[in-house]
């Protein structure tokens, strides 16, 4: 039997919003795919082994760990990064918005991932408390601020985004 | 961190699968949801030639009822059964404790069938599926066999799996008449591996204050999940009290041998399990109690 499987593939995906279709080997992470394939380094590697939460993207619209799925993985799929969180180069999606006006970050290489994260969170949860969104962004690690900051820019984005 | 280089197959059918691990069984490795696969690839632990995405087999996936079960396919998401109302109503003690398993979005990939075959000693639903007498339906090529949790799980990460099988269900019997279940847990930080978990079930008699059946099963104080056998058949006969409750913590610190790690030492461990136990007997107890009310 000849060997089964390939250490290549061709696929396709969307990001936001854009079509792509790339050769990619199979052990490469989605996360190295949006960073060195597409240029999308708004997503940020942290640890590459699910713990720090600085990769996560939405797959589908759900929050995962872009460094424990293959590019391949993603064939056929919609992954949204925090390139395409701000509806246009003048405006900033309200997450972002409240980022800025509570201080909810200081270098900024949490930021994405809570971004992704607190997303699809606040789809489902838009009146949440302050104990939800602890337990949110449990999964996603920030050594600058102590996170009060960002508890407060997301219940305020929460705010933002049940006024508009 | 990048895994090592691998061939990869997305097979299109569990039955195309099954052949194809037949073929490969030694040198491949299924591909689930991958929240504990690609980190050790990433760190170069595994280095599988071939990976075997089970993720585009939708037969593998998916909740049902079945002749005094709760059936839930391997390839279901741990977020799935987090969110499913036939869970919070059948396996109240799986409902619970899903919430404890890592994150929001490691929930979104992982799946039931990789946490069971993956057997990580400080995993929940080992620990709910062997509190509950749940059992592992194991499908290769060769046919389909049904393992019980107590025989499944045979230490660290080593499971009765042989390697061209695929875990392809998981059961969890339904509870008898006036029970109640908890799961309680301490961890560094919700989501992050238990130091200590458990899930207790207790029956109480008719007149709800005698315990007829009481199990406790732990995670996080051995190579497997571990039930506390002197402690339940101690349970047996005993009145609905906080007495009892503080004779089972201390039956239970005798009768458990955890290890100390970097994470937490064993007298810790010990300690903890006795008082998650006598929380969580309570809790259960007053549930059996709250559901014959409803
Ligand atoms: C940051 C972080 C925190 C976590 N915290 C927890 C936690 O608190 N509690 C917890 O329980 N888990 C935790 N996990 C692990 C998570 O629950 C995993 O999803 C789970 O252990 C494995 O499931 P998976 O579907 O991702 O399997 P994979 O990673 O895809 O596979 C794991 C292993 O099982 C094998 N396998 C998978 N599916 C099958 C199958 N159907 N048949 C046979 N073999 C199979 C694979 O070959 C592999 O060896 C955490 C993970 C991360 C990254
Ligand atoms: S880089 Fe993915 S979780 Fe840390
Ligand atoms: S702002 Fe620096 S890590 Fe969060």
């Amino acid at each position: 039997m000849t060997a089964v499987g390939t250490e290549h593939r061709v696929i396709r995906v969307v990001v936001n919003g854009v079509p792509y279709e790339r050769e990619v080997e199979a052990r490469l992470l989605l996360s190295d795919f949006l960073r060195h394939e597409l240029g999308l380094t708004g997503t940020h590697v942290g640890c590459e082994h699910g713990v720090c939460g600085a990769c996560t993207v939405l797959f589908d619209g759900e929050p995962v760990r872009s460094c424990l799925l293959l590019a391949v993985q993603a064939d056929g799929h919609v992954i949204e990064t925090v390139e395409g969180l701000a509806p246009s180069e003048a405006e900033l999606h309200p997450l972002q918005r409240a980022f800025w006006e509570k201080h909810g970050l200081q270098c900024g290489y949490c930021t994405s991932g809570m971004l992704m994260v607190l997303k699809a969170f606040l789809a489902e949860h838009p009146n949440p408390t302050e104990e939800e969104i602890r337990e949110a962004i449990s999964g996603n690690l920030c050594r600058c601020t102590g996170y009060q900051n960002i508890v407060e820019a997301a219940l305020y984005a929460a705010q933002l985004m049940r006024q508009s | 961190m990048k895994p090592p280089r691998f061939r990869y197959y997305a097979p299109h059918s569990l039955e195309e699968a099954l052949a194809v691990l037949a073929e490969t069984a030694d040198e491949a490795k299924p591909l689930a949801g991958g929240q504990s696969l690609i980190p050790m690839l990433n760190m170069r632990l595994a280095r599988p030639s071939l990976l075997i995405d089970l993720n585009g087999l939708h037969e593998l996936s998916g909740i049902e009822l079945d002749s005094g079960a709760i059936v839930v396919r391997a390839m279901t998401r741990h977020r799935t059964v987090e969110r499913s109302p036939l869970v919070a109503e059948h396996a109240p003690l799986l409902a619970e404790a899903i919430r404890w398993v890592g994150h929001l979005p490691i929930r979104t990939r992982g799946t039931v069938g990789g946490s069971v075959a993956h057997a990580d000693p400080a995993a929940e639903l080992p620990g709910v599926l062997v509190a509950l007498d749940g059992t592992v339906q194991l499908t290769s090529q060769r046919g389909q066999r049904l393992v019980p949790a107590q025989d499944f799980f045979v230490d660290l990460l080593t499971t009765a799996a042989e390697p061209d099988e695929l875990v392809t269900e998981v059961r969890f019997p339904f509870l008898p008449a006036r029970t109640g279940t908890a799961w309680l847990e301490v961890a560094r930080r919700h989501g992050d591996y238990a130091l200590v978990g458990v899930g207790a079930v207790v029956s109480l008699a008719e007149d709800f204050t005698t315990i007829t059946e009481a199990r406790l099963s732990f995670i996080g104080v051995g190579g497997r999940p571990v039930r506390a056998r002197l402690a339940e058949s101690a349970l047996r006969g005993q009145p609905v009290a906080a007495e009892t409750w503080r004779a089972a913590a201390a039956t239970v610190r005798g009768e458990i041998d955890p290890a100390g790690d970097i994470h937490a030492s064993a007298e810790y461990r010990r300690y903890v399990a006795g008082v998650l136990a006598e929380r969580a007997l309570a809790l259960a107890a007053e549930r059996a109690r709250e559901g014959a009310r409803r």
